[in-house]
This record gives C-alpha cells, sequence and structure tokens, in this order.
C-alpha cells in the first residue's frame, strides 16, 4: 500500500491528507497531523472524498453530438472538432465570440494553461469561472 | 474581491489559517463557517473556547450562533447600514484607530459625513437590530487588540456585494484592525482552488498575478514568452456577460472547463436558453454533469486523485497534489487536453510535466516567482507574495503599507435587495449550503455516507410562517418566484427568521436556481443569490 500527499478537492480551507493506494485503487484517506492547515483534522466531506473518485458513473471516453445523441467517439475525432469548430467560428463571428469558462476546481496549472490557450490561441479576454458563483 | 483590492489593493484572504486561533475577537458575517469551511469553523470555536469574542452578524440560526458573545439578526441584504451604524458610533464615542487613520489611508472626512446618516434611529428602523447591541458590537470590535473580520458568500451573493466588502474593509481601517498578526479583513473562499483560478489569470481582465491585459509592458511580455504577436488588450466578459451575450447571440461558441453553470447560475431556464443558442459547446468534465448534457463535445478529465498539480488555497497558501491513481478508462488531466488543443492550433505547448508549467508560471509572475516544485516538494506550502526562492512566502498582507499604498476609505450608502416581497410574493429566499454536500452535488452526491446524512432538499420555514399557512414539518410545499417554481419539503424550524425561506443549491430534485434573481452587483457581476420574492404553499 502507499501513501500519496493530496489537497481536498472541496472548499477553499486547502486541507491536506494522504490517499491510501492498494492495486491502483484509493481505499481510504488520512490526514497528516504535522500540516498546519489542518493538523490531522478533516471534516466529512473530506473523510469521505476518495468515494466519488471511483465511481462508476466517471467520464470514461470523449463524447460527440450526433444526430442529436452524445456517442462515444476517440480523442483525436473530439479535439479535431473542438479545434477546427472554435477557429472557424472565431474566423467568421471574431474572437470575441468565442468564451472560455475556467474552473476553481482545477489546478493553478490547468488554469494558467487555459487562459493561455483562450487568449494566446483565440485571441480573446472572455475568460472567466465561478468565483462569483 | 473588487471591493476588497479597490481599498487595500489586494482582493485575498489578509491572514493566515493559524492566524485564527490568537485572536481575541472575530467578527463573521455572511459566512456559516462551520457547513462551508468546516476546519475553519473549527478554529473559531477553538479560540471562542479559549476565551476570544464572537460576534455573528448573520439572520439565521446557523451553527456558530451558541458559541457567539453576541448574535445581530439584520434583515437581509441591509449589511452596508449594519456596518456603517458600527462605524458611526465608533466615530461618535471617538473610539477608532486615530493613529492609523492618520499615517495609513485616506478618505477619512467623506467615510465620516456618509456614516453620519445611519443615527441609532435610522439604522434600527432599516437592519431590524436593537441600536444598543448595534452599538454593543461596534464597541467591542474597536476595543478588542486582534480582531479578525471574516465574511463569504453571504456579504457578496448581493446586488450590493461590492459595497458590503467596501463596508468591511472601511470598519476594519478605522479600527485599526488590519496589517497584523491575527488581525484583518478574511473573505473565505468557496472552493479549493478559487484563488488560484483568480491568481491565474482566469479572470476577463488580467494575466497571472492580477497583471492587467490594458498594460501595454504586461502584454508585451506574455507575447514575448508565449512567442505570438496580437493579444487582446480590451478586458473581455465575465461569466454573467457571456451568458447573456449567448442569449442575444453575439457569443456564438463556449468551452467549460469544470463547472457546472447550469445548476450553480441564477435563473437556470435563462442559462438553459442561453447554452441552447449557442452554434458550439465544449464542456470538460469527470462527470456528465447537467450543463454536459447539453454540450456538443464531452471530454472526460481526470480529477484530483489522478493528476500532479498545485491548488492555493483561502490563506494564499499554494500547495502540491501528486498523482495517487490513474484516470479512468482514456480520460485525461486537464492539462494534457487542453495543452492538447494548443498544439493542433498551432501554439507551441509540450509540456512534459505540471512542474514544466509551474517554471513559466514563476517566469512570468512576481507573486509567485519564488514557489518552485522544488521548494514545494517539502514543506506544507508557500503563502503568495513570495518573489524569489529565498523569500519564506507572506502568511498576513499589509503589515508596514497597504498593498496599494495608502487604504482608501470608499463610504457606500445601503440600497435594498432588488426585489423586494410584495402582496403576492411575500417571503425573501435566501440560499446557502449544508455541511454534508457541496457545491451543486456533482462530487458529494455520489458519496454514501453523505447522502445518508443529507439525502434531500429541505426548505426551511419559521414556525409562526408555518402555522398560518398550515405547513407541517416535512410536508411537501411548492415555493415559486417570478421565474419558476420548485417542490420539496418543509423543515419547520425557528433557526430562520419569519418571512424567510433557506434553502440549499445541491440537489437537482429541487433547483432552487429556477428561482433565483438574476440580478447582479454591478461591478464585482456576482448574483443576488441571497434574497428574492417568492411565495410558498402546500401541495394537497
Amino acid at each position: 500500500m502507499s501513501r500519496i500527499p493530496t489537497i481536498c478537492p472541496f472548499c477553499g480551507c486547502g486541507c491536506n491528507f494522504y490517499l491510501m493506494v492498494d492495486g491502483g485503487h484509493v481505499i481510504g484517506v488520512e490526514p497528516n497531523p504535522a500540516n498546519p492547515v489542518n493538523r490531522g483534522m478533516l471534516c466529512a466531506k473530506g473523510w469521505n472524498c476518495h468515494e466519488f473518485v471511483q465511481s462508476p458513473d466517471r467520464l470514461k471516453l470523449p463524447l460527440i453530438r450526433k444526430d442529436g445523441e452524445l456517442v462515444e467517439s476517440t480523442w483525436d475525432e473530439a479535439l479535431d472538432l473542438v479545434c477546427t469548430r472554435l477557429k472557424d467560428l472565431g474566423e467568421k463571428h471574431g474572437p470575441d465570440s468565442l468564451g472560455f469558462l475556467s474552473s476553481a476546481k482545477v489546478t493553478n496549472e490547468e488554469n494558467y494553461l487555459f487562459m493561455k490557450m483562450a487568449r494566446g490561441v483565440f485571441k480573446t479576454n472572455n475568460v472567466d469561472h465561478c468565483a462569483r458563483l | 474581491m473588487a471591493g476588497l483590492a479597490a481599498a487595500f489593493g489586494s482582493g485575498a484572504m489578509t491572514n493566515s489559517i493559524s492566524e485564527f486561533e490568537d485572536a481575541d475577537l472575530f467578527l463573521v458575517t455572511g459566512s456559516n463557517t462551520t457547513a462551508q469551511h468546516p476546519l475553519i469553523g473549527s478554529r473559531i470555536i477553538n479560540a471562542v473556547e479559549k476565551g476570544a469574542k464572537l460576534i455573528l452578524i448573520d439572520p439565521r440560526e446557523i451553527p456558530l450562533a451558541p458559541f457567539a458573545t453576541l448574535h445581530l439578526k439584520q434583515n437581509i441584504g441591509t449589511d452596508v447600514a449594519v456596518l456603517n451604524a458600527m462605524m458611526n458610533f465608533i466615530i461618535q464615542e471617538e473610539c477608532y484607530d486615530k493613529e492609523f487613520v492618520e499615517a495609513r489611508t485616506e478618505g477619512f472626512d467623506a467615510l465620516k459625513a456618509s456614516v453620519a446618516r445611519y443615527t441609532p434611529k435610522v439604522s434600527e428602523m432599516i437592519t431590524g437590530i436593537k441600536a444598543s447591541d448595534l452599538n454593543r458590537a461596534a464597541t467591542m470590535y474597536a476595543k478588542a487588540d486582534k480582531a479578525m473580520l471574516v465574511y463569504a458568500m453571504g456579504i457578496t451573493q448581493h446586488t450590493t456585494g461590492t459595497d458590503n466588502v467596501k463596508s468591511c474593509a472601511n470598519l476594519a481601517m478605522l479600527t485599526g484592525h488590519v496589517g497584523r498578526s491575527s488581525t484583518g479583513v478574511n473573505p473565505l473562499r468557496g472552493q479549493n482552488n478559487v484563488q488560484g483560478a483568480c491568481d491565474m489569470g482566469g479572470l476577463p481582465g488580467v494575466f497571472t498575478g492580477y497583471q492587467r491585459v490594458n498594460d501595454g509592458a504586461v502584454k508585451k511580455k506574455f507575447e514575448d514568452a508565449w512567442g505570438i504577436s496580437g493579444l487582446d488588450d480590451k478586458p473581455g466578459l465575465t461569466i454573467t456577460g457571456m451568458i447573456a451575450a449567448a442569449h442575444r447571440g453575439d457569443l456564438k461558441a463556449l468551452y467549460i472547463m469544470g463547472e457546472n453553470p447550469l445548476m450553480s447560475d441564477p435563473d437556470v431556464t435563462h442559462v438553459e436558453r442561453s447554452l441552447s443558442n449557442l452554434d458550439f459547446l465544449v464542456v470538460q468534465d469527470i462527470f456528465l454533469s447537467e450543463t454536459a448534457a447539453l454540450a456538443d463535445v464531452v471530454l472526460p478529465a481526470a480529477c484530483f486523485a489522478e493528476k500532479e498539480g498545485t491548488y492555493t488555497n483561502t490563506e494564499r497558501r499554494v500547495q502540491l497534489s501528486r498523482k495517487a491513481v490513474s484516470p479512468p478508462g482514456q480520460a485525461r488531466a486537464d492539462w494534457e487536453i487542453v495543452a492538447e488543443v494548443c498544439k493542433r492550433c498551432g501554439l507551441a505547448a509540450d509540456y512534459r510535466s505540471p512542474g514544466e508549467i509551474m517554471n513559466e508560471i514563476n517566469k512570468l509572475t512576481p507573486s509567485y516567482a519564488g514557489i518552485t516544485y522544488s521548494r514545494l516538494s517539502s514543506g506544507y506550502g508557500l503563502s503568495w507574495p513570495c518573489p524569489n526562492t529565498d523569500h519564506p512566502g507572506t502568511p498576513y498582507l499589509h503589515r508596514d503599507q497597504f498593498t496599494k499604498g495608502k487604504g482608501s476609505f470608499l463610504p457606500c450608502d445601503f440600497k435594498p435587495v432588488s426585489e423586494v416581497p410584495d402582496e403576492e410574493y411575500d417571503f425573501t429566499l435566501t440560499t446557502g449550503r449544508v455541511y454534508f454536500q457541496y457545491h451543486t452535488g456533482t462530487m458529494t452526491r455520489r458519496v454514501d455516507l453523505l447522502e445518508r446524512e443529507a439525502p434531500e432538499p429541505l426548505v426551511e420555514m419559521n414556525p409562526e410562517d408555518a402555522k398560518k399557512l398550515g405547513i407541517r414539518n416535512s410536508d411537501m410545499v411548492e415555493v415559486s418566484s417570478r421565474r419558476g417554481s420548485i417542490t420539496l419539503k418543509a423543515e419547520v424550524t425557528d433557526r430562520v427568521p419569519r418571512r424567510v425561506l433557506f434553502t440549499t443549491f445541491h440537489f437537482h430534485e429541487a433547483q432552487v436556481n429556477l428561482l433565483t434573481n438574476p440580478v447582479h452587483d454591478p461591478i464585482a457581476e456576482i448574483p443576488e443569490y441571497k434574497g428574492c420574492a417568492v411565495k410558498v404553499r402546500r401541495c394537497s
């Protein structure tokens, strides 16, 4: 079994804990008493946060809408469609016809890259996230 | 954030979580801390048990209430009047911090003139709080040595949210309660990386570290670093603006990463119409959320346990999270997906790891310059500003001067909520969260224990109102606003005052955001979730 240090995915406290991993599965959560943020404590959400990770409802394949229905596709097809459509719409209607919603739940590096994409690739400052909500 | 940035030069929490335990007094308003930030809530309770005082300003009997020295239950949306009345009393009694006001702030005379209108009589009438209680709270706060003002969405989610925040900042500066250890103004951020998303430029007007898009030198720096030209130098649209533009047909495509606006935004009927109006919608998420179900393309993402990266918590502490397991099926980390889109569209993005992305952030962001993976690998994170790799990080802000130099008093006048109750819609509905669920429920509703404890939506209603309407505990009721209606169980409780209903936005079975009013604060564009007019009846 291994113990991997991670940060709780819920509120802004930023509690630390180890995910207990056995055979490629997360089997539990163990907070570190030495950590100054949560000092070995967690709330009910934190203690149980490994459960949704392994939910059978997780998305496993890209989906594309065809004839009104979302159907499974390959990464190549999905990413090509995203790039082509965004580029076409941006060229036809101008960069500000595109919008990008970043996330208060993903990492700093991912937020950075997402805003780099919006600004650097698609040349729009229509980029926000849901801190307001 | 806009309000605090205007007053202090930075919109972030001024203190760190560890400092809570040494405060002498807390003024908590618009934060159900034990439910939304449980580990900070427990710090407050620990401090109170060691002798600290707690002033609570909240219309509801929240779990912190039994620990409060003084609990002021204001009429919903009257926060500016409450804070102005306190400031007026403090100035009248001359117990403000004259030295601090003189040396570190500007605009005192205008503040004094503005709050003078909030006499005990006027304030009592607006806020519903007895003047003697307001005065007592004012004196306790002003005279405390180390006082922490703590707020969350109960302050910001109003049409007057920016004014509410400015008033909090005014009160703290007036009493000199900012810029010291265990002394400051602390907005608690709701999600695990709200602070980071803001810091990283996930906002329409700024790049990383709040560097403005309309500053020519900043624009050039980013163009050079990214090897491109032609970055746009006018601020873009907020989420609220994008939804409106989609509705008008001006916005043609939207790429949403890890958000669920179809549950979280006000007046979701309007949001759904707007999203359906788009030519192209991409949603990148870990579950098929309500929003993803509308998309043209859905990209499966890795969750926190399945990738490496840093998160910045509410106290500005940047912490490194490691990869514990592989994502399910073909799901990929968000950074890998976005890098792939960049590459396919011709922008260099050959990152082998999140650490390489952080190197780029370090170079472009003065406040993050010293926050490197090698430093984060040992210890427990670093709080920005951290300008170089020898810097220990900054637990509390504004020590010798405010980020912007002198702090600005920004006086505000009371304005009522935009939709006040009338004869037909005779209740005020306010929304929030419960301890066992989180946000739109996509994660917590898939956890058995949490579902056992909070399995269904409830609407809290005062016993006197319930009696009048013939509603008993656990009866099904219909709650309607001008925008929609939902059906859910009544919880008859004196936690809520008369004529007020409270429910949460966790449950898709009774989406409270069908009811909420999409009006928003003119500056921060935060919607008024905390007050709209509704009517209620028992379902037959």
